[in-house]
């Protein structure tokens, strides 16, 4: 098992490495000349010379590659090419915010979906089961944003409980921040809840047709005991895997509702620097973000190495 | 009435309701249009009336009007998108699965690493150096969503290719493009349908995702994603004005969901064996 799960990290690091490799062709070689492409066809030659030295493109790529990878990994992400702040400083207080928000979500989204998805599996084809499946894929079809302003209609408008916007700011206590934050956090619980509480049913009613629940139908286990007993042990490990999965997604979606609550989160950093095309912070963002989704799955993973009972003795 | 030789169910001649109707806006839609659409009728953010059924947008248009004007740009993007999408998926996923070896491999694997982080992020990094421009937007995504299109397409490919009909057409020498043509891609044209509704869902989810946050179709173009970033503030003060176009995209796509999910649970059915894929 540990050889499996060494294996497993192992193959963590090297996607990390590929992923970078590929942000990095995508944001320095692909356009042929970040130069002429951020300065636009009014660049004279002189500050076309000028900017290109100052984005370091006098030297090879695969050397720039490789500075950029060793700054990385030392925490040295680089200075935005807008307003000249050291990235690392921005990022890092921007990360935490987003964490928080999509830590928040998912430790609602969680127990919420698969408890409702094990349910939904016990009660197969019964009026339960028919509601959520008609309900979550309501939810999967709607963009994030029209979720979002449901929320604000009926919690900011109507209710008055909550701000709309969810501005955080450095020294803000912890009670505060989650009362803020809670909005937002439930927002992305609706997005990504539809989803896992479908895959956990999935995966519990096909465990529930292998021949060993047969067994345990026919020595005459109630249905509920047949589920709770023989089936979850083994449906383990693809919930938790669904559940890896939609975190991950998790820290996606909350791009676009940093936007929606105006959330000081990596997500809107991002953005932001889309539009104004300010290449260095991009590439710091994807890179983060990038990280984050790989370290997460390939944590899921080792959870689902950990959980396999077939894999927890040595032969 | 039969469609794919199905009788839908009652869900999904909703969903396909709403496709055809949607279709019908897009494409004629200009012809009813009370308004023009930059012709200013109304003050910012005007209440629903008698002549304008949904209100006035933030500078006073019509919005009725933008939607319907709309509903060409964003659908006939999100198309355009699967349609390119769909091509370079199919076309490199049978190849690789009709020549497998190195080919295969080095596909593969290049798919595998854009897969390992988020599209969403891939984007916005492609959108960030190149600017954001309808070509740009459409071919960026494409390319990013044909990478899912080609899992399939391999998969279902890998099964079909180690079939006796394919092996006899290798022998009588056909070349690996009529193969994928005329033996490959009617055998699979099953599962691919109903990949091509969730894949249109999809990339019409993110254009509009894209356009809510201002790097996806620009104005002065009317497209539901920018139309809800323009009037996001009135929600503000509780206004309407952005959930329409939102409630618009949500409806479209809820009507694909519907035929989708009709389409798979055929599929599903004891007689077809390509439920695994």
């Amino acid at each position: 098992m540990l050889r499996l799960i060494a294996n497993r990290l192992g193959l963590g690091v090297v996607t990390l490495f590929a992923v970078s490799i590929l942000i990095f062709v995508c944001t320095q070689i692909l356009p042929g000349d970040v130069a002429s492409a951020v300065l636009g066809q009014g660049a004279t030659p002189e500050t076309l010379a000028a900017f290109r030295k100052e984005l370091g493109l006098n030297v090879p790529a695969y050397q720039r590659y490789f500075n950029w990878l060793w700054g990385a990994l030392h925490g040295d992400l680089g200075v935005a090419m807008t307003n000249k702040r050291v990235i690392i400083d921005e990022l890092l207080p921007r990360l935490y915010n987003t964490l928080f928000l999509a830590g928040y979500a998912a430790l609602i989204a969680i127990p919420l979906s698969v408890g409702l998805g094990i349910l939904a599996a016990i009660n197969e084809g019964k009026f339960v089961d028919k509601a959520s499946n008609v309900l979550t894929l309501i939810t999967i079809s709607v963009p994030e944003f029209f979720i979002a302003y449901l929320l604000i209609i009926l919690f900011v408008v109507n209710l008055e409980w909550f701000p709309s916007l969810a501005t955080v700011f450095p020294g803000i206590s912890f009670s505060e921040r989650v009362y803020i934050t809670t909005l937002p956090a439930l927002a992305l619980t609706l997005l990504v809840a539809a989803h896992m509480l479908r895959m956990t049913r999935s995966s519990v009613l096909s465990v529930m047709s292998s021949p060993y629940i047969e067994m345990a139908f026919l020595k005459g286990a109630t249905r509920s005991r047949v589920i709770a007993r023989h089936a979850l042990p083994n449906a383990a490990a693809p919930i938790i895997t669904v559940v890896a999965l939609n975190i991950a997604y998790l820290v996606v979606g909350v791009v676009v509702l940093e936007s929606v609550f105006v959330y000081p989160g990596i997500g809107q950093l991002m953005v932001d620097a889309v539009a104004k095309r300010d290449v260095p912070v991009i590439q710091a963002c994807g890179l983060v973000f990038a990280g984050v989704f790989v370290i997460l799955n390939t944590l899921a993973d080792v959870l689902v190495i950990m959980v396999n009972p077939r894999l927890r003795h040595k032969r | 009435m039969k469609i794919l030789g199905h009788k839908p169910t009652g869900t999904a001649w909703i969903g396909l309701g709403i496709i055809a109707f949607n279709l019908f806006i897009a494409i004629f839609g200009p012809l009813f249009a009370p308004f023009s659409q930059s012709e200013t009728v109304g003050a910012t953010w005007d209440p629903s009336s008698a002549q304008m059924w949904l209100g006035a947008d933030q500078i006073g248009r019509d919005m009725l009007t933008r939607l319907i004007y709309g509903a060409r740009m964003t659908i006939g993007v999100a198309l355009a998108t699967t349609f390119i999408s769909f091509f370079i998926g199919i076309t490199l996923g049978f190849t690789a699965a009709v020549l497998g070896g190195w080919v295969d491999t080095l596909i593969s694997r290049l798919v595998d690493v854009i897969l390992s982080i988020p599209l969403l992020i891939l984007a916005l990094i492609i959108l960030g150096v190149f600017g954001s421009s309808i070509p740009v937007l459409i071919l960026t995504i494409a390319v990013l969503d044909s990478t899912r299109v080609f899992r399939l397409a391999r998969a279902l490919g890998m099964n079909l290719t180690v079939l006796e009909y394919v092996e006899a057409a290798r022998l009588r020498g056909e070349g690996t493009w009529w193969i994928i043509r005329r033996e490959i891609l009617p055998n699979a044209s099953a599962p691919l349908v109903s990949e091509f509704g969730l894949r249109f869902c999809f990339n019409f989810l993110f254009i509009a995702a894209l356009s809510f946050l201002g790097l996806g179709i620009q104005p002065p173009f009317a497209d539901w994603g920018g139309m809800v970033r323009e009037n996001s503030a009135a929600i503000n003060f509780g206004m309407l004005a952005p959930i329409w176009p939102a409630l618009a995209i949500t409806i479209l796509t809820v009507g694909v969901n519907l035929v989708v999910d009709w389409l798979l649970s055929i599929e599903a059915r004891p007689s077809g064996a390509q439920a695994e894929l």
